[in-house]
């Protein structure tokens, strides 16, 4: 009898070879491929072995109550015998107000804590504009930090209550109608020179009034006189209030309603305090300049263009610390002697024209990346220059810009440890110099260094991040 | 030292000196505060502590021009200099006085345009080495590796001084003495060398002190002192016999705890002028006749600022050596209060 079989139902299908599958088939193909990248394998788990043999017992020594170098090291040897070593953190312990602060008083502290929780409220709606949801986190975070940080520092109780009732305000305003947040951005600047510095409340007013100033002038007369003469007029006026009616103003309304902070001079700011502001204060000084000198680069106009490349090729020809040296030694020549121009005032601004020379030249990138076809059809919708620009022209190229405009800021940012040289107590050098200064801690060598280069990665990978989320939401090709 | 001096001298060809005003005690008088240029940090001549109080030997000769000033010893505000902008602060008016450990040299003298007023410090350029190398003299250096900081005068000194011994070095350059002792210790270099007094407070603060040594070999003279601009002889008068009146105040016994009482009690001529109960020295300066009594009770005598900040009790542990007073056998003289 002639049997059949037949098979009436599939087989499972077996599981693919080891060698093709899971944690071997990955080191397969990604570690051992070849001959060549056999030998960098091993010589890099060599390498990653010989670096964690050698560092591991460091930091698992670590010490974190002492008084001194020599304490620590008496610690180090009792707790792991004699000849080892470990690190020494009771050093930040001891000193971390002036890594963070720099010699702003302590009793003084929740004001750069609260400087620092509305410096991040006032960037949201500028970073993240349009997304409630995040905006609503940030502040969020905001009001959190401000509560853990504030009670920490021993805020007075009128100030404590009025940041966070500030905090919590903006957050309502956020669920409203998160467009008028851009109001609390445009007040800030003068808010933190404030709460910094100190000093009356109506200097920072009178100052910005002038903007109030500026603004009225030109809008009364341009009717009459046309626009471009009205914005000079309006800047005269605005320049007329600062120079001359300021001070009189001021003092009358401070001897009025006398409402003041204890004044804080600059030599007392320091770390991170001191980097952050010359950072913040110049990133957000140098896109707008920046970005006048990239058009100015591509004008018509003879004078402007003249002035715009002389700008950009003298400072991008000169290294930055030339730049701060000037700052700190040449500008005391030429001004009247007596003049007290603000040391760090001085560095801002030149650091600011310094981000903003090279912040011209990665935008210029972006506006030749543009096609020519966008100009045409700006010019054909018969759109006027500004409206071309602000319209058509800028979003995409600054959009296509942005990976260089963040690393131009990041690279600003690390850049502000530079005005150690000038003698300002920038966090990684000047601090350090100090700390080593103590005969307590003279000797001390990685723990500043890790410990201040921590802080500067936590800040600049942040940057980077967000320019890639930047990236993404902006991202409109269909690729 | 730092030599640095390239941004001073060309501040000070291109646009000599006298551009500050001259009468640099009316500014200070008429400003409220002595402004004195110092350190970012040099332990014990001067540096900050966590609370931002600045200490130190070179800061406790500030505070001693303050008080002779306005018989206030904080009525001084410090500004940290660096090697590179000292000597311009001091010129462009931004500092009135600069006590930052800068040594007394013919050319900073002259073409800078300073003055230096005294010697608050004789420092020199010492070696150290490791016990076990079993060196006792420094010209038995021969081919040793010698950590040195780049741009200093130290380093030219130590090329001059192996040249005229006819033997060799290997030089391992180091930016700062933080960099250069820990090279020092992980074995880079045999030598260290650097001032006299930055060494001890190195050794001071080493593991295992004891295995060091500093070689008697001083190869360089450091005078260090305070410093004002050129063409004010009435403000560097002043800051000059400020010094003086701490010295004399050591060579009389005068010291902080104890001032009142002499001057109730001295029949010494000398001292009654100094401290301003006979004639008027003080008001000769311009200041107050009690100045130097305040300078006296505000800091102590030359003797208790040096133990206090650097001497034999502290931690830095540098003998008086060159600067006992030269009833000691050492070098600081002051000339009389008459």
């Amino acid at each position: 009898m002639d049997q059949h079989f037949a098979r009436t139902d599939m087989l499972p299908p077996l599981p693919p070879p080891i060698a093709e599958r899971g944690a071997v088939k990955w080191m397969r193909e990604n570690l051992f491929s070849s001959a060549l990248n056999i030998v960098l394998t091993v010589l890099g788990v060599l390498a990653i072995f010989w670096l964690v043999k050698s560092s591991l017992p460091w930091w698992l020594n670590s010490v974190w109550n002492a008084n001194s170098l020599s304490e620590c090291r008496q610690i180090v040897a009792a707790n792991a015998g004699e000849g080892a070593t470990g690190a020494c953190w009771a050093m930040i312990r001891q000193w971390w107000g002036a890594f963070i602060f720099g010699f702003y008083p302590p009793d003084q502290w929740w004001r750069p804590i609260t400087a620092f929780g509305l410096l991040l409220s006032a960037l949201a709606p500028v970073l993240f504009s349009g997304q409630k949801r995040n905006l609503i986190i940030v502040l969020g975070g905001v009001a959190v930090f401000l509560l853990v940080a504030l009670t920490l520092a021993d805020a007075p109780g009128g100030a404590f209550a009025l940041a966070i009732l500030l905090v919590a305000g903006l957050l309502g305003l956020a669920l409203v109608q998160p467009g008028r947040l851009f109001w609390f951005t445009l007040v800030y600047p003068a808010l933190c020179f404030w709460l910094l510095w100190g000093g009356p409340i109506w200097s920072p007013i009178v100052a910005m009034a002038g903007f109030g100033v500026l603004y009225a002038v030109f809008r009364l007369s341009s009717s009459v006189i046309g626009l471009a003469p009205a914005a000079g007029a309006g800047i005269v006026a605005a320049a007329f209030w600062w120079l001359y009616l300021e001070e009189p103003v001021v003092r009358a309304l401070q001897t009025a309603l006398p409402f003041a902070l204890q004044s804080i001079n600059s030599d007392q700011f320091g770390g991170f305090l001191l980097a952050i502001v010359i950072g913040v204060t110049g990133i957000t000084f140098s896109l707008p300049i920046g970005i006048l000198l990239a058009l100015g680069r591509q004008s018509d106009m003879l004078i402007v263009k003249t002035l715009s490349v002389g700008f950009i090729e003298f400072i991008r020809g000169v290294p930055l610390i030339t730049l701060l040296f000037t700052a700190s030694l040449l500008l005391q020549y030429f001004l009247p002697p007596g003049t007290n121009f603000d040391i760090i005032l001085r560095v801002i601004i030149l650091v600011t024209f310094f981000a903003a020379a090279y912040l011209a030249e990665v935008i210029r990138g972006g506006l030749a990346a543009l096609p020519r076809g966008q100009y045409e059809a700006a010019d054909a919708l018969g759109l006027d220059y500004w409206r071309a620009q602000r319209l058509i022209i800028l979003p995409q190229a600054l959009k296509v810009s942005i990976p260089s405009i963040v690393s131009t800021f990041i690279g600003l940012f690390k850049d502000t440890t530079l005005v150690a040289f000038v003698g300002l107590m920038d966090p990684l050098k000047g601090v350090t110099q100090i700390v080593r200064a103590d005969i307590n801690w003279k000797g001390i060598y990685w723990e500043p260094y890790i410990f201040v280069g921590a802080i500067f990665f936590l800040i600049c990978f942040g940057m980077s991040r967000y320019s890639m989320h930047l990236e993404r939401k902006l991202k409109t090709d269909h690729r | 030292m730092k030599k640095s001096v390239f941004f001073g001298a060309l501040a000070a060809t291109t646009l000599v000196a006298g551009l500050a005003g001259a009468a640099t005690l009316e500014d200070v008088k008429a400003r409220g505060e002595l402004i004195c240029g110092s350190n970012t940090g040099l332990t014990g001549f001067g540096a900050p502590d966590a609370s931002g109080n600045w200490t130190g030997f070179d800061v406790d000769l500030c505070r001693a021009v303050a008080a002779a000033i306005f018989g206030d010893a904080t009525k001084v505000k410090f500004v940290p200099t660096t090697g590179e902008t000292r000597f311009t602060a001091l010129q462009s008016g931004e500092v009135d006085l600069l006590v930052r450990n800068s040594t007394w040299t013919a050319s900073r003298d002259s073409e800078l345009a300073l003055d230096f007023v005294a010697v608050n410090y004789y420092d020199g350029q010492g070696f150290m080495v490791k016990k076990d190398l079993g060196v006792s003299s420094a010209k038995e250096l021969d081919g040793a590796t010698v950590c040195i900081q780049t741009g200093t005068t130290t380093e030219l000194n130590l090329a001059d001084f192996f040249k005229q011994n006819n033997i060799t070095y290997q030089p391992v350059t180091v930016n700062d003495d933080s960099e250069a002792q820990r090279q020092y210790l992980a074995g880079a270099c045999d030598a260290y060398t650097t001032d006299a007094s930055g060494l001890a407070a190195s050794r001071a603060t080493m593991p295992d002190a004891e295995n060091h040594i500093i070689l008697p070999e001083i190869i360089s003279k450091e005078p260090l002192g305070p410093v004002v601009r050129h063409g004010d002889n009435q403000w560097a008068d002043l800051v000059r016999w400020t010094f003086y009146a701490l010295l004399v105040a050591e060579e009389k016994g005068i010291t902080q705890a104890n001032v009142e009482e002499v001057l109730a009690s001295t029949a010494d001529e000398e001292v009654k002028r100094l401290l301003g109960a006979s004639g008027d020295m003080g008001a000769k300066f311009g200041l107050d006749n009690a100045a130097f009594k305040n300078a006296i009770k505000a800091v102590g005598n030359y003797g208790e600022i040096f133990a206090r900040n650097i001497g034999e009790g502290t931690s830095i542990n540098l003998a008086r050596g060159l600067n006992a007073l030269w009833t000691q056998g050492g070098l600081q003289y002051a000339p009389p209060f008459r």
